[in-house]
């Protein structure tokens, strides 16, 4: 029995500016996690991280993290990946006023 | 202070040219993202979690109020108005996109700054003591010494590929105020029993993983020696280090598995062959190098306006009492800038900030300032007569906080806030502890006391030196924050306790007030500081006091 697969999303980092970047269903890359493509098979994962490590343009660092399907699209499960969704506690800066 | 050469000053440009390139060619697709990232990272350029980061040197800790005004002008115009001094006497931007790092370097270079070898295998900025050159228990200045090492280390071809990377700390006072034990290379000025003063080598020191104190291979250096010593210390390290296993690959772990007798003669063997080699050149060059750092011109004046000022201010003497630090020169002080106002991110500065304080070293510092691996910015030379004005222009911009060597001087990693290291957050926690102990206004009654915090096990936060250490750590999932008691990183260098099982983000302020109220409970008399206090006690009454479930909820 293979373990069940806990869902994905494909993110990582602009290229030019650095942000925290997350691959949608139809190929863009947004900064918004709820935008992302919540991936639920293995393989279909593995196809969607090699196509967003080809974007050598675009993205770097490219890899899967958990996410749960939530009200309006994934959401993250690890605190880590939360931060990414937002930006640093001790300033208002980052995503958290860059997309307010 | 050292003032760049033609050959640094063509050094510094061409490397610039040479990064833009490297940029231009990344952002139209000639270089791939694995082709590039050791280029970014000689050049001092890392991608974090939210941004990229820039991190420049900033040479022993001594900075100019022109660079600083630099700093500033970098902040304001390619970042977000502020910049991190870091535990490596560096300064990290947080936010620069990548097109503008070449300008960024270019503004850097017209002020001698740059940020090669902030990261990478080689030897990084070279640390000292940032009361250099002021400290009244001080042998000799370390600086011209870390200046020649850093000249010798620059680019050295043999050394640019080594196992892992290498910190040099110096400092030239017998109080080490360098954490000179937790570095790769120690250098100790001591004197001999001619009274010449030369260097105890200390080597294998670090933090991290494996945290180890550094061993003495050598009690008495020459001063002459410095360089071929320095050098055979690092051919013996680049030769035996391993490559294999970059959790083994720092010196400590060579030294560890050498054994200390066995590397001691391997460098003595590896310096004989070398010796003969340095003809003399560097002694020249260090004798230069010692002109730039000559003493200024101190200046002679009644200091009873100072003496008044003092009895008279509340205010004012509790930041004296704190902030100060006995200078050689009876009539001056060395004033320590606070970076810790309560609630603030330990090191952070904005730029406004930077300019007031590149105004007051000129107008009262003779032009010089430091950084320290504390976080905090050093005025080393004030004449007592000027600390009143000093310090009320400080608190125009709120850099007269009153808690130098206290509970909020607190050593904070950048964490999972910036850091994609970090396992957890540790700003918050130092911004919570200083905060809440402000709240209960116990850090004057509680004294000297260190609390240095890391957000994962690689110690940036040099917790393990702590006298109450703070690792942040993911524990399946959640933060956890582990608790280490005792550690010391001076002189007397001691690597921190740990109490036992850690506590969630939640409840790691309430675990340090449990351990410090046990403390105000146990000590003899007031002037029994947190650390005499733990070294007389040991750990079981901290124990009881964090894990005593009714203790714990009393107090919770």
């Amino acid at each position: 029995m293979s373990r069940r697969f806990t869902p994905k999303v494909v993110t990582a980092n602009r290229l030019r500016e650095g942000d925290v970047v997350y691959l949608t269903a139809d190929d863009h890359w947004s900064q918004i996690h709820q935008d992302a493509e919540l991936i639920e098979d293995e393989a279909h994962a593995q196809m969607r991280l090699l196509h967003a490590a080809a974007q050598k343009l675009l993205v770097v660092g490219a890899y899967l993290a958990d996410a749960r399907p939530g009200l309006n699209g994934p959401e993250p499960t690890h605190f880590r990946e939360e931060f990414r969704t937002r930006g640093p506690s001790n300033y208002n800066h980052g995503k958290q006023v860059d997309l307010a | 202070m050292y003032s760049y050469s033609d050959f640094d000053e063509s050094f510094v440009r061409a490397r610039v040219a040479q990064f833009t390139n490297q940029v231009n060619r990344r952002l139209d697709g000639s270089l791939t993202e694995d082709e590039f990232r050791p280029l970014r990272l000689m050049n001092g350029l890392y991608l974090q979690l939210h941004a990229y980061m820039l991190r420049i040197a900033i040479p022993y800790g001594t900075i100019s109020p022109h660079q600083m005004r630099q700093l500033a002008h970098i902040a304001d115009t390619w970042d977000k108005g502020y910049g991190h001094f870091t535990t490596r006497q560096n300064i990290q931007f947080n936010w620069p996109v990548l097109p503008d790092v070449p300008a960024i370097l270019s503004a850097l270079a017209d002020v001698e700054m740059h940020a090669i070898q902030t990261s990478g295998n080689c030897v990084r900025n070279v640390t000292a003591d940032h009361f250099a050159g002021a400290a009244a228990d001080e042998i000799a200045d370390p600086r011209p010494y870390a200046e020649l090492l850093r000249q010798w280390s620059t680019d050295h071809p043999e050394f640019q590929f080594l196992p892992r990377k290498f910190k040099i700390a110096i400092t030239g006072s017998p109080n080490d105020r360098a954490v000179t034990k937790a570095h790769d290379i120690g250098l100790r000025m001591v004197r001999n029993a001619a009274n010449e003063p030369g260097f105890e080598v200390i080597v294998g020191g670090g933090l991290g993983r494996t945290p180890m104190i550094g061993v003495t291979v050598r009690d008495f250096l020459p001063e002459a020696d410095l360089l071929p010593y320095v050098e055979a210390i690092l051919s013996v390290y680049n030769t035996l280090g391993r490559r294999d296993n970059k959790y083994k690959a720092r010196i400590k772990i060579t030294v560890h598995e050498t054994g200390r007798e066995a590397i001691a003669e391997m460098i003595e063997a590896r310096f004989a062959a070398l010796r003969p080699l340095f003809a003399g050149n560097d002694q020249k060059l260090l004798a230069d190098i010692r002109q730039a750092f000559a003493p200024p011109a101190f200046r002679t004046a009644p200091t009873d306006a100072y003496d008044a000022f003092y009895t008279a201010d509340p205010t004012f003497r509790s930041w004296a009492d704190t902030n100060l630090a006995a200078h050689r020169n009876a009539q001056y002080a060395i004033v320590t800038i606070s970076l810790k106002a309560h609630g603030q991110t330990p090191g952070d500065a904005t730029s406004a900030q930077m300019r007031l304080i590149a105004d007051l070293a000129e107008k009262y510092g003779h032009s010089d300032l430091r950084i320290s691996h504390e976080q905090n910015v050093i005025l080393p030379h004030v004449h007592k007569s000027d600390l009143p004005a000093l310090h009320a222009a400080l608190t125009t911009q709120g850099l007269a906080t009153a808690n130098v060597g206290l509970l909020s001087d607190i050593i904070a990693c950048p964490g999972m806030d910036y850091c994609a290291l970090a396992t957890a957050r540790a700003i918050p926690v130092a911004q919570e502890l200083a905060t809440h102990f402000e709240a209960l206004k116990l850090e004057h009654e509680i004294g000297p006391l260190k609390i240095k915090i890391s957000g994962c096990i690689n110690a940036c936060g040099h917790h393990h030196v702590g006298h109450i250490g703070i690792l942040g750590l993911d524990r399946a999932g959640v933060e956890n924050y582990q608790i280490t008691l005792g550690g010391d990183g001076t002189e007397d260098a001691v690597i921190g306790e740990k109490t036992g099982p850690g506590f969630a983000y939640t409840e790691i302020v309430p675990a340090i007030e449990r351990i410090l109220r046990a403390y105000l409970d146990l000590r003899l008399e007031p002037s029994e500081t947190f650390l005499h206090a733990f070294k007389r006690v040991g750990m079981e009454p901290f124990k009881l006091a964090l894990y005593d479930t009714e203790a714990a909820q009393d107090a919770a």
